[in-house]
């Protein structure tokens, strides 16, 4: 199969299982958490690698995914002891990339992780870098990477969706019911921090949040039904992921920017163009209203 | 120690390393002054929001002059976070996107495209294009001269301007409508602040890189928070914690080869901040308990006096009825 195919299917399915989890960060407010999330993972996934000398290895999903929490508990915890919550974010991040930073830095010449690699992820080689067992190849370990989060993805949210909707709308109602909102918001946020993960390698930790943010709120703006959000979500993130490509191709550009760029440039056009949410039609409807008025 | 004196001496003496450290220390002055005003008014990830806009205004700074100018650059950074705060303003303002979303939207469409023009500047493969990407991370380890002279002008001004102006400011970010009731020409005031505050961002820039500035105007300013009620002592207090961690980041990593300067000086601000937390005199954690022990030995201390008083008078009155 050629490269641009194991491109494109690396991308939308970092792009799918962002949409789908970011849908639940925008609808809590919590888009800037997820941004908190992608950076932090950072010393966990260095660490990992100085460990166990490989990438993509499942030591580094879960050494990421505890740095994750750990972001998140300390950004509460932080919360808790009287400081804004937007300030402690921006605390715990911004230490925690630092060590990161740090750790990168110090072991240069052990771990082959530049930090060009860590701001936008270097998804052209990740169709080179294949699974083989047994001397099959079984295709990019990328692509079995990112499937097997998405899958994770799919079958947690499926399984507990009445809970995570009840949480993400009203938390109150949530506890009241008896709902654990505590387990399924550190479930929510265990879930962004093994997505990050997974695509870091395609598309950086920064830029992951990218994915994490636009296209759910492409898809805010278009619908009021959850499940049709959750869908539009995931669907502008694989446009946006060709519609990048075609355009990295063209500019001989980074793919990862260019993949955010194509998803800024639909949430734009949801953003304006929206049936129900947009400017334009906003603005259809007052000069309609004050006609009738007039 | 005497190790430890002897590269602290050498600090002092080698002249590149003393410009590296000096012009770390302004910056953390200034923005740690700026960030309180930034904290108290809710708007500390604000910093990150701009410092990631700021990738493409240096870009295309660069496309447009063809030269590596950091007064250029700063200007094509400021402008390009006003236009990223303008989006932000016209998101929030004009659909239901929430405000964190809004952020996050622009903060990543914006970085999205500084990073694009990047890849596409260093694939060009123009030779006097190396070292932009210096600015994802800082690049306070080869700033020069003329380099600090700019940072130290541009911290002067942000320090002069906060202190000149505090009274107006301090009103600004505890009660604005009070201050526009009091005649105060709010949002002119509302302006200059943006302005210094996008400013110090891009100052910042230069020294610790675009993903960690924000650390900057946050750390020291949640710090100072933890020892003071007082808005002034807080300002001042953030500024030193700004100033020392910009010394212990240039100083630590002149020490060991390899280590960058702006996430070791993020490191320090995050220790002094650790430190804040358990012993600040004001909300610190140790301050707290002792606060509670010894509130709830008084309160022991009184309900045992009035327990004792009361049954004393209850006795006395029973003498008095009997």
């Amino acid at each position: 199969m050629s490269m641009d195919f194991w491109i494109l299917l690396t991308g939308s399915l970092a792009a799918v299982s962002c949409a789908i989890l970011g849908c639940f960060l925008i609808l809590r407010r919590m888009a800037l958490i997820g941004d908190a999330i992608s950076h932090s993972v950072l010393p966990g996934i260095v660490i990992a690698y100085m460990v166990s000398g490989s990438r993509g290895s499942i030591l580094m999903l879960v050494a990421a995914a505890i740095m994750g929490l750990l972001c998140v508990f300390l950004i509460q915890w932080f919360n808790q002891r009287g400081i804004q919550s937007d300030a402690s974010i921006g605390v715990v991040f911004t230490a925690l990339f630092a060590i990161g930073v740090v750790l990168v830095s110090l072991n240069a010449r052990q771990v082959d992780l530049d930090l060009d690699c860590v701001l936008y992820g270097e998804i052209a080689y990740a169709a080179w870098n294949t699974l083989q067992i047994g001397g099959v190849d079984l295709g990019p370990r990328s692509v079995w990477l990112l499937g097997g989060t998405l899958l994770l993805v799919l079958a947690v949210i499926g399984t507990f969706y009445k809970q995570f909707k009840l949480c993400a709308f009203d938390p109150m109602l949530a506890a009241a019911v008896g709902i654990p909102a505590a387990l399924f918001h550190y479930l929510l946020m265990g879930l962004v921090s093994v997505a990050t993960v997974s695509s870091f390698e395609s598309v950086g930790a920064i830029l992951v949040v990218g994915l994490l943010v636009i296209p759910p709120s492409a898809a805010y703006l278009l619908t009021d039904r959850l499940g049709v959000m959750i869908g539009l979500s995931a669907l502008i993130g694989v446009a946006s992921t060709v519609l990048g490509y075609a355009l990295a191709v063209r500019l001989d550009a980074s793919i990862a920017g260019c993949i955010v760029v194509a998803a800024a440039a639909l949430f734009a056009a949801s953003f304006l163009l929206s049936p129900k949410h947009g400017l334009l039609s906003a603005k259809l409807r007052r000069s309609r209203l004050s006609r009738r008025a007039a | 120690m005497n190790g430890l004196w002897n590269s602290f001496s050498a600090l002092a003496s080698d002249p590149n390393l003393r410009w590296i450290a000096l012009g770390c220390m302004l910056l953390g002055l200034s923005s740690g002054m700026i960030g309180c005003f930034a904290y108290l008014r809710r708007q500390s990830l604000m910093g990150d929001t701009i410092a990631h806009t700021a990738l493409p205004g240096i870009c295309v700074a660069f496309l447009l002059s063809g030269t590596k100018s950091l007064p250029l650059f700063m200007l094509g950074a400021v402008a390009a976070g006003i236009v990223g705060t303008l989006a932000i303003r016209i998101i929030t303002a004009r659909s239901r996107i929430k405000p964190d979303a809004a952020m996050g939207i622009v903060l990543s469409s914006f970085f999205g495209v500084g990073i694009v023009l990047l890849t596409m500047i260093q694939h060009s493969g123009d030779g006097s294009q190396s070292g932009l990407d210096k600015f994802l991370f800082g690049q306070a380890a080869s700033m020069i001269g003329s380099d600090v002279q700019l940072m130290a002008g541009v911290s002067v001004v942000l320090a002069a301007a906060c202190t000149l102006l505090f009274k107006e400011f301090k009103l600004l970010s505890f009660d604005p409508a009070f201050a526009k009731g009091a005649g105060f020409p709010v949002s002119v005031l509302d302006f200059i602040l943006q302005a210094l505050f996008v400013t110090a961002v891009v100052a910042g820039i230069q020294a610790v890189g675009v993903v960690l500035v924000a650390a900057l105007l946050i750390t020291p300013a949640v710090s100072a928070r933890f020892w003071t009620e007082r808005l002034g002592r807080m300002l001042a207090l953030s500024g030193l914690f700004g100033m020392v961690s910009g010394l212990l980041g240039a100083w630590i990593s002149s020490q060991v080869s390899q280590l960058p300067t702006g996430p070791v000086s993020v490191l320090a601000a995050a220790a002094l901040f650790l430190v804040s937390v358990v012993f600040g005199t004001k909300r610190g954690l140790l301050t707290a308990r002792l606060t509670r022990r010894e509130a709830r030995r008084r309160l022991l201390l009184h309900a045992a006096e009035a327990a004792s008083s009361a049954s004393a008078s209850s006795s006395t009155s029973a003498k008095e009825a009997g």
